[in-house]
């Protein structure tokens, strides 16, 4: 959205976010927040000190923030994103208003129209949850929602065809300082031993050849994606004789956003942040329908 | 097998569907059915074995508690065999609850030597539950310190292992006192500390005990479990104890569930996998989680429990409406029928929708309530977990198939229960079928196949029809079996499924299904085309093996009666390629079925034309004259291989048995003509034979010939004697003429 204050969305940028999909949350409701947020850490807080009972609100070491973003999202019809935050509070000096954010995870929705349109009002339709923090946090928050929601979550894979389309849309994307180089990343199957080949492109020079494959701008077709791979292909093959069809692609960092199969991210331009969000809002759904 | 038979009788017909529903009435949650009791009818071999373990553990159970003074366990093979019996079963199958009362007491009385006790109390696993009233007896053997201190050890170990499988706690948390005076005794300290800490509740937190404990601290120093029973007091009234206590404490008692966990474990599986009827819930319902994966993708059906989420807008509710209080019901104590009759109106389902799986009296509800988001909820949770769980998608994960096994029968398990389809199925077969090997989980995934809802044939086609094709073409023979039985439950399931829309639509006027009625017959149709075409081939294929034989021919027993039984206007004839085979089959039990499918057939067409003729109803449907004229064919090479010895010459079907004369008599077979018919088919040979020697015993020339004429009515009879009932109705209404009009020409 145009209005969207870039300030309020910063926080995703330039960190690697893990990627996984959800399915309609039921019964969740924006107005109470502050009290998902009490029931949340007093969660972690027995999660974390399994054994012992802990009272609801009680002081604990972890603070557990529960907020709504609403500049996250494509049109009117997506929900508002919704941020989890977990702060450790120094333990040396409790007074002390020093926290420190230890994991963050982001429910969010941009331009989902089509999997929310026929959902009944119970549910709330936030397909995509990106992840920063250990593990150990992401289970433990995943598991609450997962019982007070009644949802599922699944890692998000990246294919290499969605990574291909990746590669192309990013590269084609106005970027004011082009310093970062396109790279893409392929690993070689069936070795014994793993093999990666790494290809850096000049961003310009990528983008004078997908400007000469691409037929109508703001438009991209399958057929386009894979002349623009083939034209990459063939020339490292003149070069290197190494057929990089044959091999899987694994990561694409452009000066846009990097993106690895295993479903991980990194946000690089705040300019592009709505539109790779809706790319990936996609793939969520995909996964869960 | 037992499994099989079950969950198919739950299926089939309707009655016994229904059957099973009021056998569901008694079923109680933690009390598991009994595998013996509920299949009394058909025991197997297994069942029989389940039958003597029975009964040695009630001899077993017995003799512990007549027995009176100390015995050696060296010298008394008695106390060996029966002390063996209790440890072999508890180990496998657990106890039943009405065990624990005699085994605990016999434990703590210290009748017997601590060797034997202690084997005892290591065998203590419950099946399901352990009464309350055991531990508190045992409890007080406890106080009365006839048995050793590490038996006493011991059993209080085993008592925090099996807290959560005490059925209840009240009596348990009125002996709190007395749980609390052991805490003097140093060896029994850290344990009873943990058995308080788990006994705890707030008015347990009493001044006095604070001080004791306070001075024990003193006098032990600091003990972790010491510690934990403070800061738990501490948690419940802060009021009352004032020390400081170290904040971070990583564990405060040491893992006692020793020498039971793995038995628990073992139990737990194996109760899960052999319950006959439902998968009933242990307590705590937490499947083990034997594996280290990722947190997400443990397969494990959820647990009942409320949903908490609504906890702030129910007290606001309150607030309002004062008899809102007790508004909705707990679905955890939701155990009985009659309890789930009282509160149906005031039940709320679990938070997480997959336990339903496991708990047939929320199916019932489920039934109930034909909640949009209900449906939605599972189909999300069991869409994504099919598709995450399922072992020949995802890779590495091969080695846990025996557990996706157990979950695609639990689903469907529900599937019969519902006697609905879930979607979230249908979509998983379409996106995994393609890549399955048909090996792996083979019958779970047939029998989902047999759910898939009726919806759009084209979409069947490409993504089950096309897959499953390839499979069933290069598989082996009992593949090719089992593809047919399920696809013949399919059809019986769309079957069924139309005949309840009928009744219901007739109610309501709402088309509650997208699809149109000639939508239905067409897919109907098609399947059947679609079954009649692949077994033609598996036919071929098969050297038209007799068995795959019968599978089809079970699959057209349904089709050629699907206009009377499920009113539905279709009437499809199998191919020759099938007719044929089974006409010409060396098997008499497949020539047999192949007439009562033809008589049925005859049926329905003579009660369509009746129906055309009189005109009850308008018929926007009717049967061509091409679907008489086929059966008509078929019906002159029948009677023509079974009665006149003509079908080679009167056969008029393009792929029948039309032969030249000039063939037949290369042939060299001598009065051709009259020579194949109910006593030279291959299939009837051997009852003529049999025939002949009980006639004529003395004459060996096997002399076919010799039946005919009144004999030929004898030994029609003998064949109806036989338990050839299709033949008997097939000659009854297809021949009666030809054979009255021949009885008198021979009796003249």
């Amino acid at each position: 959205q145009d209005n969207a204050d870039p300030q309020r969305t910063a926080f995703l940028l330039r960190k690697q976010w893990s990627l996984y999909s959800v399915t309609p949350l039921y019964r969740f409701s924006t107005a109470h927040l502050k009290h998902y947020a009490r029931l949340l850490s007093a969660f972690v807080g027995a999660e974390k000190q399994k054994g012992l009972a802990v009272e609801v609100g009680g002081e604990l070491g972890i603070k557990v923030a529960v907020s709504s973003i609403p500049d996250l999202k494509g049109s009117d019809q997506d929900r508002d994103a919704i941020l989890v935050q977990l702060s450790l509070r120094s333990p040396a000096s409790p007074k002390n208003s020093e926290e420190k954010l230890v994991w963050s995870g982001c429910f969010c929705c941009v331009s989902g129209d089509h999997l929310s349109e026929n959902l009944p009002e119970d549910f709330t339709c936030l397909p995509l949850f990106l992840v920063n923090g250990a593990e150990s946090y992401t289970s433990i928050v995943g598991s609450w929602f997962q019982k007070t929601f009644d949802c599922c979550f699944r890692r998000l894979a990246i294919s290499p065809l969605s990574l291909s389309w990746m590669a192309a849309m990013w590269t084609g994307c106005q970027v004011d300082k082009t310093t970062a180089a396109v790279e893409l990343l392929f690993s070689v199957p069936c070795l014994p031993y793993p093999l990666d080949i790494s290809y850096a492109v000049h961003p310009e020079d990528a983008k004078a050849l997908w400007d000469t494959v691409q037929k109508t701008p703001g438009e991209i077709t399958q057929e386009e994606v894979d002349v623009f791979m083939d034209c990459l292909y063939s020339h490292f093959h003149r070069h290197f004789k190494i057929h990089l069809s044959a091999t899987k692609l694994v990561k694409v960092s452009t000066a846009v956003a990097s993106a690895h199969c295993d479903g991980i991210i990194k946000f690089l331009q705040s300019k592009y942040l709505a539109g790779v969000l809706m790319l990936l809002t996609e793939l969520a759904i995909s996964q869960i329908q | 097998m037992q499994r099989r038979q079950s969950s198919e009788s739950l299926k089939k017909p309707l009655q016994v569907h229904h059957k099973n529903q009021t056998d569901l009435s008694a079923w109680r949650k933690g009390r598991r059915t009994d595998p013996e009791k509920s299949l009394q009818s058909r025991q197997s071999p297994n069942d029989k074995k389940n039958v003597s373990e029975q009964d040695s553990l009630e001899e077993a159970l017995s003799y512990f508690e007549q027995v009176q003074e100390r015995v050696s366990l060296k010298k008394n093979s008695v106390l060996q065999k029966h002390l063996t019996t209790v440890e072999s079963i508890a180990l496998q199958r657990g106890l039943p609850p009405e065990g624990f009362d005699v085994l605990l007491k016999v434990a703590l009385s210290g009748k017997l030597a601590d060797t034997v006790n202690t084997r005892l109390l290591k065998s203590l696993v419950p099946a399901s539950v352990i009464p309350e009233t055991s531990v508190v007896s045992a409890v007080s053997w406890l106080c009365v310190s006839k048995c050793s201190g590490s038996i006493q050890l011991l059993f209080l170990r085993w008592l925090i292992t099996m807290f959560d499988f005490v059925n209840h706690k009240e009596e348990l948390h009125a002996l709190y006192g007395f749980f609390f005076s052991f805490l003097q005794d140093e060896k029994m300290c850290p344990y009873i500390c943990h058995l308080l800490y788990l006994l705890t509740r707030k008015e347990s937190v009493k001044p006095f005990r604070i001080r004791r404990l306070l001075d024990l601290q003193v006098k032990m120093g600091l003990q972790s479990h010491l510690q934990a029973l403070l800061s738990l007091y501490k948690l419940f009234c802060p009021e009352l104890v004032t020390i400081t206590l170290p904040g971070k404490m990583k564990t405060y008692f040491k893992n006692s569930e020793g020498p039971w966990k793995a038995a628990i474990n073992t139990v737990r599986q194996r109760n899960q996998a052999s319950s006959p009827v439902f998968q009933t819930l242990l307590l705590g319902t937490a499947q083990p989680q034997s594996r280290k994966r990722k947190w997400n993708t443990q397969l494990i059906i959820p647990a009942n429990s409320r949903n908490r989420n609504n906890l702030e807008e129910d007290r606001e509710k309150n607030r309002v409406n004062f008899y809102s209080r007790d508004e909705s019901f707990p679905v955890e104590q939701l155990q009985t029928f009659s309890q789930l009759l009282q509160n149906i109106h005031r039940l709320e389902f679990p938070s997480q929708m997959g336990s339903v799986l496991t708990n047939p009296l929320l199916l019932h509800y489920m039934n109930c309530i034909k909640d949009e988001s209900v449906y939605l909820r599972l189909y999300y949770w069991m869409g994504q977990t099919l598709q995450e769980e399922c072992t020949w998608c995802v890779a590495d994960s091969s080695q846990y198939e025996e557990e996706f096994k157990h979950f695609l029968e639990t689903v469907h398990k529900t599937e019969c229960f519902l006697q609905e389809g879930f979607s979230s199925c249908e979509e998983f077969l379409y996106k995994s079928l393609p890549l399955w090997d048909g090996v792996c989980c083979r019958s779970q995934v047939l029998r989902l196949v047999s759910w898939i809802p009726l919806s759009s044939f084209s979409e069947m086609k490409s993504h089950l029809c096309d897959p499953l094709v390839q499979l069933f073409f290069t598989s082996s023979l009992y593949f090719k079996c089992s593809v047919i039985e399920s696809l013949k439950e399919l059809l019986q399931n769309w079957l069924n499924w139309h005949v309840i829309h009928l009744d219901s639509e007739s109610d309501s006027q709402v088309h509650s299904s997208n699809t149109t009625f000639s939508g239905l017959v067409n897919m109907v149709a098609e399947l059947i085309h679609y079954v009649g075409w692949i077994s033609t081939v598996a036919l071929r294929l098969e050297n038209n093996h007799t068995f795959l034989l019968y599978f089809i021919l079970d699959f057209y027993e349904t089709v050629c009666d699907i206009y009377l039984r499920y009113n539905l206007p279709l009437l499809i004839l199998p191919p020759p390629g099938i007719f044929y085979p089974a006409l010409l089959s060396m098997d008499s039990v497949n020539l047999n079925q192949l007439c009562y499918i033809m008589y049925r057939y005859r049926t329905n067409l003579v009660a369509a034309k009746e129906n055309e003729l009189s005109k009850k109803q308008i018929l926007q449907f009717k049967f061509s004259s091409q679907t008489y004229q086929e059966y008509n064919q078929y019906i002159i090479a029948m009677v023509g291989c079974l009665w006149t010895s003509n079908a080679f010459q009167k056969d008029t079907h393009p792929q029948g048995l039309r032969m030249d004369d000039e063939l037949l008599k290369k042939t060299a077979v001598k009065e051709f003509k009259t020579s194949f018919n109910i006593v030279c088919h291959p299939a009837m040979m051997g009852y003529a034979v049999l025939f002949l020697q009980q006639a004529w015993p003395d004459d060996t020339t096997f002399n076919f010939s010799l039946i005919k004429g009144k004999r030929w009515n004898w030994y029609l009879e003998y064949l109806y004697s036989q338990g050839l009932k299709g033949l008997k109705v097939f000659i009854e209404s297809s021949i009666n003429r030809v054979s009255q009009a021949s009885h008198s020409k021979a009796e003249n």
